[in-house]
């Protein structure tokens, strides 16, 4: 046969498109009508067919040794620096509680006594650095109880006085007093605010010098300017009335101070502190910060003595107070814990690219040799 | 249901205790009768609905459904909780918004999978058919779903049977139909129907209206091969109903141009519906694993919440005076309990809440890649995968048994001739081959024996021709084309011309160089010629042969040169055959100009090369059967006017009998060599996996002839052993055969299936071939795909009788061991292979056997189900996954797959030759087998781990999130008291840190798919589960644990002492935790693209802005948690960076340390594999090979130390002698 015969034939077999299964198709068509409008080919995109280009992270020793290093040792950097700050913030601790008969406090603890005050004298042999916060301390107090944080009336103290007619239901059983009048600021959280107060003198030569408190901006900025706002009545007292003040309260809330009215009803900075719960039973809250005057570098050496009008019964539920001088720096209050765990995990880390350095000569990836 | 349950007036003589009440009434719906006008009523009608909902009862049915889900009745649980004032944590309208989330995505899902169903429902009942009308006196066009029992339906060829119903009338003079089954059960051959015997007849046609008889059969079940009742004319006559006379479903009229049946059985009683089980609700495999350890974390939750009550009780009665606390007087036991739910409002993230909807949409992304993976497109059918299960994604990368159908699946479903050897001369057939030669005969007729050799082939093609039960349509009874095994008509026209059958060089002598000419082309001329001169039917042709040659050079000139000559009028015969193998053979004698053109019981019309047409006496035909292996046909020649017995049948059967004839001395040596010759080449064919066919012929005497007709009418008459004469007279007739030549046929397998199952064998999953096919040709493609290898061993069961093959069982089982004892089956040096047709799988799915067969098939490599029905493929599927408790996947193409596709854990479907059953049915449908391979190796890998690594990090975060509010109960008197916004809280799941899980899901990869398909042993991870055991769920959880311990307790001891508040204190917790959340995926992810930072980036921004602008703008919001100032404040501080800061980083240490570590010392497979895709290809490629190597040194080890694990005494067992003697019959067929 000739190469041309061959050809032919070649060129015979080239198979046409087959007009064949045409009913398998027209049944293809019916089911996927709606599908096969156009050529149903997907896109050959690399998203479509998963080969979008990616890093693969992969651990191995060679990667993992040097970070290990890097993180160890600059947590050993921030851990010393931390450390350091902190052994440089002075705190002095007092507790007043009045638990043991020695103290001067002890004749107050008896909850019957009211209007007790007391004395708790102390001495500085150096200078304490200001500025110097003054905190008041409280032991085994639970304000973050789940019924006791939800016990306050949001609306109301947000200066919504229909809220001061009718506070909500979770202030109960501070809601109303037994006369069905309501209660503002109602619940237990306001109820049981913190009412001892302080007064330090520094005995200069005998004589009692009073060290000036500071008691402005100890509140958060955004409660005291957004989140409290009193009624905008004036005189406040009215837009009270009707109302009773909670029961554990010498005096109402639009009497906290009267020298101030930026500092009265529910912007009062003791009160505002007081309404952040703390999130742990044991805790500080500032009372004061030490920064005017002579005292605007600190508390000099000397002998001070801290009068104490005791009000707060903390006893009966097994607290305690204290009270607390102490200046900041850039990391917050005094913390040994924070430097000394950088410092541990910082040391771990490298001890750990020690030990992959080791395991990376031993056991080298199959493919290295 | 619907049976009859009054009992039958005037039938007093039924015999109720063979029916009893288990039979329905049916009469002509045209009937006056009201009463049985009820009965027809009571019954179901033609319309069909397989959805879920309806309109209206979607909403309550849909909820209804969800709320089986545990987690959902959990969180509507959880949500109606919050109502309840005592025990209320969060703002009510929080905890709402999960569990609407949930509920509303996961309905959308429902409601148009659904939707889907419901278009195709409609679609089917909505077509037409012509339904008798008393109104009108004729046959109206009614929608399917407003046929009814008791209907007259009048069906015209090539429509689709409506319902069940009884064969009244068929144009058929004879009164029969051809029904063809390929919807039901995936025969594509013709059956035959009948007419109910002794129906009156009624002129042309039947009139309904004269139909007064009544019908009693059975109540609808689900047994296709069995019908039974009986059909009381008016007259009281009765007639025995039989499948024979019932119209199935769904089955389509073939070769008759009308027919008119009544309806016995519609819409869901209709058999074809009963085998249609419904689709299985298929739960994941992962989604089951993943539902245990939800139920760990309702453990631990509990366990939580008890410890929080017990607290809460204890601390309130430690405390002495609560009035400044809580001044109310509930005991502390109360108050313990409602702190118990209240515990559980707080620490609900427990469970995880987003997990089930990231599932649902992480499976559709996933679904959204299979769609479009441009690798499962086909061109030629312009169709993509089609994924119509959304949920079990992550099953395919977890297969442990695939189930194949063969035909349409494994092969083309197209048979092609290949090659022939007549003579002991081999001719191969290229098909598409590029050297279409044709046949050189030359140098035979130079040797003389010309004649001889001239009469072999005629006789071959002759046998080819009318040795078989090939039904011919004639053109004006046109047929489904596609069901030809061959594509189409101008496809056999093409191949047929081209059709060469050029010499093997390496067998016949070399050329001649002169006049070469091709034998074929003689032939061709020759029947050129013959139409020319046509001769009369029935000339005696003692000297055709020498007239062949003289026309033959004569005409030679003329048509010299050109192309073989077509005959248009030829190639309008289509052939329906029992077994595409018979077409095959029919198509390829025609090409070679041996034409049958029609069948009738009596005469075959066959047209020879230049005789034309030939009316062949059809004296007898010995049917198939499995026994003899081969079928006869005894025809008067019509050129020899003797009796001729042609034969075709299994090689091994037909060699043995084909014997030298006597009398013929000088051929005697010429028949040795033709046997010899003919079995290497048979040999040869076997090797290619081609089905080998020998055909013999034998010159019957005409008293040899009488005496064998005497003795065999006698079998055929007689009463008793029917069956047993038969056979010994057919066998009697059988001996003495002159061997013509033997065939190879080809179902050509689909393009790279013996990769693909290859492939899956090394990925550790066993393929089992169930096939309706007899065994011969199931273990020929089961050969020709590599599923057996030419080394393995064929355990072959086919006893009859229980006992035996109970015997046989526990005898090949033991044998099997001891095999494994010594260690031969080591991979790829041996392996078992177990071959179970029907009958013997029968006896083995019974109660007392399967523990002993799944035994047994355990163990072997690879096993074949030869002819088995759809039932028992379902039963085979459904027996392994119960009982060995695996993931199976069965796929396969035609409706007869169907209800083993609904039974499997994953169904596939095959969209092609066989119709859209299968595939409507499956729950993913792909074009070719080939696909199987990236569909398990790659999508499933992918698919299973990233929705693993996805649960597991989903269970680890809400853990670690939820532990640290549970750390700070102890800390507010286990009051439930959160330190965190309760927004915040319930965000943080559902925002914050769902998206990059999510991301994690959809996108992580880690192998990458070219990897995974080179290397399938990588699928086995998935396979053990290994990305998900139980011990790496406790392994996370304690990982988590650890996290939130330090991830609480560095803030705590941070904070200790100072004036920090319950906010302020929770800001700095929760921002490490986000970030140890997102910083654990990093290390977790294998692959991080720029969605990833994008996603994971985006996440942290997310938080923070959103946490700084809701501490901004939230004055008086989410009381008790109100964070007015609270992160604003917090982020200005250092303090708030050098906490996060340093828990970040001890939270993560161990996990980190934990990955290094491992990766360094006990790399796994799958990052090896991972490692091997950073490579340059060079390195690339020496890996694979390094791998492969290893692959297979570390498999034989692992194999030793499995025997030696074994250590089972076993004595030596001695095969029972029957099936040493399978084997050896069988052997033969697979060498």
């Amino acid at each position: 046969m000739s190469q041309q015969d061959q050809k032919d034939h070649q060129g015979q077999q080239q198979p046409e498109p087959l007009p064949v299964h045409t009913t398998t198709i027209q049944k293809v068509r019916i089911m996927m009508k709606e599908e096969l409008e156009t050529t149903n080919r997907p896109d050959n995109t690399a998203f479509t067919q998963q080969r979008l280009p990616a890093w693969q992270p992969m651990l191995s020793a060679g990667i993992v040794i040097p970070g290990f290093v890097l993180i160890g040792l600059a947590f050993i950097g921030i851990g010393v620096a931390l450390f350091i700050t902190s052994q440089n913030i002075t705190v002095l601790e007092k507790d007043y509680t009045g638990v043991e008969t020695t103290s001067d406090c002890y004749k107050c603890s008896n909850p019957s006594d009211k209007n007790c005050t007391c004395k708790l004298e102390f001495s500085l042999s150096t200078l304490f650095e200001g500025p110097v916060f003054f905190y008041y301390g409280l032991s085994n107090y639970f304000q973050s109880q789940r019924s006791y944080g939800a016990s306050k009336d949001e609306y109301q103290l947000s200066g919504d006085l229909d809220y001061f007619k009718t506070p909500i239901s979770a202030c109960s059983p501070y809601q109303y007093d037994a006369n069905q009048n309501p209660i503002v600021p109602c619940g237990s959280l306001a109820n049981s605010m913190f009412n001892d107060t302080f007064k330090l003198y520094q005995i200069v030569n005998g004589t009692k010098k009073l060290v000036p408190f500071d008691g402005k901006g100890i509140a958060w900025w955004t409660d005291y300017n957004i989140k409290y706002r009193n009624p905008s009545v004036t005189p406040l007292k009215n837009a009270f009335n009707g109302t009773v003040k909670p029961s554990f309260w010498s005096k109402p809330a639009y009497e906290l101070d009267t020298s101030d009215p930026s500092n009265n009803g529910f912007v009062n900075q003791d009160f505002l502190v007081w309404m952040r719960r703390a999130a742990l039973p044991d805790f500080r809250k500032l009372y004061r910060r030490i920064t005017e005057g002579d005292y605007a570098r600190g508390l000099p050496a000397g002998n001070y003595s801290l009068e104490i009008a005791y009000n707060y019964p903390v006893l009966s539920f097994g607290g305690r107070k204290k009270v607390v001088f102490s200046n900041v720096s850039w990391m917050g209050g005094k913390n040994q814990f924070l430097g000394i765990a950088y410092l541990v995990v910082g040391s771990l880390c490298v001890v750990m690219s020690m030990v992959m350095l080791i395991v990376y000569a031993k056991f080298k990836f199959p493919e290295d040799d | 249901m619907y049976s009859l349950e009054r009992p039958v007036q005037g039938q007093s003589s039924c015999p109720k205790d063979r029916l009893g009440r288990k039979r329905r009434t049916v009469v002509s719906s045209l009937t006056e009768d009201e009463e049985l006008t009820e009965i027809l009523k009571s019954y179901c009608s033609n319309k069909v609905t397989t959805t879920k909902y309806s309109f209206l009862s979607f909403i309550p049915k849909n909820l209804f459904e969800q709320l089986h889900r545990f987690a959902n009745i959990y969180f509507i649980f959880l949500a109606a909780l919050n109502f309840v004032p005592v025990v209320n944590a969060f703002q009510p309208e929080i905890s709402i918004i999960p569990i609407l989330l949930v509920l509303a995505v996961t309905a959308v899902k429902d409601l148009w999978e659904d939707y889907r169903k419901h278009k195709s429902d409609k679609f089917i009942n909505g077509l037409v058919c012509e339904i008798y009308s008393r109104k009108r006196q004729m046959y109206v066009d009614q929608r399917w779903q407003d046929v009814h029992v008791g209907d007259f339906v009048r069906l015209s060829c090539n429509e689709i049977i409506p319902a069940d119903m009884l064969l009244l009338y068929s144009s058929d003079p004879h009164g029969v139909c051809y029904i063809e089954t390929a919807n039901l059960d995936g025969e594509t051959n013709l059956k035959q129907r009948q007419v109910v015997r002794d129906l009156p007849r009624q002129g042309s046609e039947l009139t309904p209206e004269n139909f007064h008889s009544r019908i009693e059969c059975e109540n609808p079940n689900n047994d296709l091969s069995r019908f039974r009742g009986f059909m009381e004319y008016p007259s009281k006559a009765r007639v025995g109903l039989h499948n024979n006379n019932l119209l199935l479903r769904s089955c389509t009229i073939r070769n008759t141009e009308t027919v008119i049946g009544i309806v016995v059985y519609a819409g869901h009683e209709t058999k074809a519906m009963k085998n249609n089980n419904g689709p299985r609700y298929k739960r994941s495999k992962l989604e089951r694993r993943l539902n245990v350890d939800v139920l760990w974390s309702v453990v631990l939750l509990v366990i939580m919440c008890l410890t929080a009550a017990i607290g809460h009780g204890l601390w309130l009665r430690n405390l002495k005076d609560n009035s400044f606390l809580i001044p109310d007087t509930t005991s502390p036991a109360l108050s313990g309990f409602y702190l118990f739910w209240t515990m559980i409002i707080v620490l609900q993230v427990l469970i995880p809440i987003s997990l089930y909807v990231s599932i649902e949409i992480v499976k559709l992304c996933q679904i959204f890649f299979i769609q479009n993976d441009v690798d499962f497109y086909n061109e030629y059918m312009d169709s993509r995968i089609q994924c119509r299960a959304l949920n079990i994604t992550e099953d395919l990368g977890q297969i442990q048994y695939v189930f194949s159908d063969k035909t349409g699946t494994l092969t083309e479903n197209k048979m092609v001739f290949r090659r022939c050897t007549i003579a002991g001369v081999e001719y191969p057939h290229e098909e598409n081959g590029e050297k279409s030669k044709y046949i050189f005969l030359h140098n035979i007729f130079h040797q003389g024996d010309a004649s001889m050799e001239l009469t072999y082939i005629v006789d071959f093609f002759m046998a080819l021709a009318i040795c078989n039960t090939v039904v011919v349509s004639s053109p004006n009874q046109p047929r489904h084309v596609s069901r030809t095994p061959l594509k189409s008509l101008e496809d056999i026209k093409m191949l047929f011309q081209r059709f060469g059958l050029p010499r093997f060089s390496t067998l016949s002598p070399p050329h001649t160089t002169e006049s070469p000419r091709s034998f074929t082309r003689r032939l061709f001329s020759r029947g050129k010629a013959a139409s020319f001169t046509p001769r009369l039917d029935g000339v005696p042709g003692e000297d055709g042969d020498q007239g062949y040659e003289e026309e033959g050079d004569g005409l030679e000139n003329s048509n010299g040169g050109e192309g073989p000559p077509s005959e248009p009028g030829a190639d309008e015969l289509i052939y329906e055959a029992e077994s595409p193998d018979e077409a095959a053979l029919v198509h390829a004698a025609r090409a070679y100009r041996c034409t049958l053109q029609g069948r009738s019981l009596e005469r075959l019309l066959v047209e020879l090369p230049g005789m034309g047409s030939l009316a062949v006496r059809l004296l007898h035909i010995l049917p198939f059967d499995s026994t003899r292996k081969r079928m006869s046909v005894v025809v008067r020649h019509p050129l020899t006017n003797q009796v001729v017995v042609y034969t075709k049948g299994a090689d091994s059967v037909i060699m043995d009998l084909a014997e030298s004839p006597k009398g013929a001395e000088q051929s005697d040596g010429r028949q040795g060599h033709i046997r010899e010759q003919t079995q290497k080449h048979l040999d040869n064919y076997a090797r290619e996996g081609l089905r080998t066919l020998c055909i013999a012929k034998k010159v019957q005497t005409s008293t040899e002839y009488e005496i064998w007709l005497k003795r065999h009418a006698f079998a055929e008459t007689s009463i008793e052993n029917r069956e047993e004469l038969l056979l010994e007279s057919a066998q009697r007739l059988e001996t003495n055969l002159t061997l013509l030549g033997a065939t190879g046929i080809e179902d050509r397998l689909q393009e790279e299936v013996p990769e693909t199952i290859e492939a899956l064998q090394r990925a550790g999953v066993k393929v089992w071939v169930l096939t309706g096919d007899k065994q011969e040709t199931a273990i020929n493609i089961a050969c020709a795909c590599k599923l057996l290898r030419t080394t393995d061993q064929l355990l072959t069961s086919s006893s009859s009788c229980l006992v035996s093959l109970q015997e046989a069982c526990k005898a090949l089982l033991l044998e099997l061991r001891a095999e494994v004892e010594r260690g031969e089956a080591a991979e790829g040096t041996s392996g078992f292979t177990l071959v179970v047709d029907g009958r013997t799988l029968d006896f083995a799915l019974q109660e007392d056997l399967k523990g002993d067969f799944l035994e047994l098939s355990r163990r072997c490599r690879a096993v074949v189900c030869c002819r088995s029905t759809p039932l028992q493929k379902s039963h085979v599927v459904q027996l392994v996954r119960d009982q060995l408790r695996v993931m199976t996947l069965a796929i396969g193409d035609g409706a007869n797959d169907v209800s083993m596709i609904q039974v499997a854990d994953v169904g596939i479907g095959i969209s092609g030759q066989e119709g859209m059953q299968a595939v409507m049915s499956s729950d993913f449908a792909i074009s070719r087998f080939k696909h199987l391979r990236k569909l398990l190796l790659v999508h499933g890998h992918w698919c299973y781990t990233r929705l693993a690594n996805m649960i597991l990090y989903f269970f680890y975060k809400n853990v670690m999130y939820v532990n640290l509010l549970f750390w700070y109960q102890f800390f507010c008197g286990f009051s439930g008291s959160v330190m965190t916004n309760s927004w915040v809280l319930i965000f943080f799941n559902l925002l914050f840190t769902s998206a990059p899980p999510l991301l994690y899901g959809i996108l992580d990869k880690d192998v990458s798919a070219d990897t995974l398909i080179k290397l399938p042993e990588l699928y086995k991870s998935g396979q053990n589960s290994k990305a998900y055991l139980p011990s790496t769920f406790w392994l996370t959880m304690l990982d988590a644990l650890y996290q939130s311990l330090v991830c609480f307790f560095i803030p705590y001891f941070a904070y200790a002492g100072s004036d920090a508040d319950m906010l302020s204190f929770g800001s700095p917790i929760n921002a490490s935790a986000l970030l140890i959340i997102l910083l654990h995926q990093v290390i977790e992810s294998r692959t991080l693209t720029w969605l990833h930072v994008l996603v994971l980036v985006g996440s942290a921004l997310f938080y923070f802005s959103f946490t700084l602008v809701f501490s901004v703008v939230c004055v008086t919001c989410s009381p008790p948690t109100n964070p007015l100032g609270v992160d604003k404040l917090q982020m200005s501080q250092p303090l708030f960076y050098g906490v996060c800061a340093l828990t970040t980083v001890l939270a993560l240490l161990p996990r980190f340390l934990f990955h290094a570590l491992r990766n360094s010392i006990s790399p796994s497979d799958t990052l090896k594999a991972a490692l091997m895709d950073q490579l340059n290809p060079d390195n690339y490629c020496r890996r694979m090979q390094h791998w492969n190597q290893t692959q297979a040194q570390s498999k034989a080890r692992g194999l030793i130390i499995n025997v030696e694990d074994l250590d089972i005494k076993i004595p030596d067992f001695i095969l029972p002698k029957e099936l040493k003697e399978c084997r050896a019959a069988t052997g033969s067929v697979l060498s």
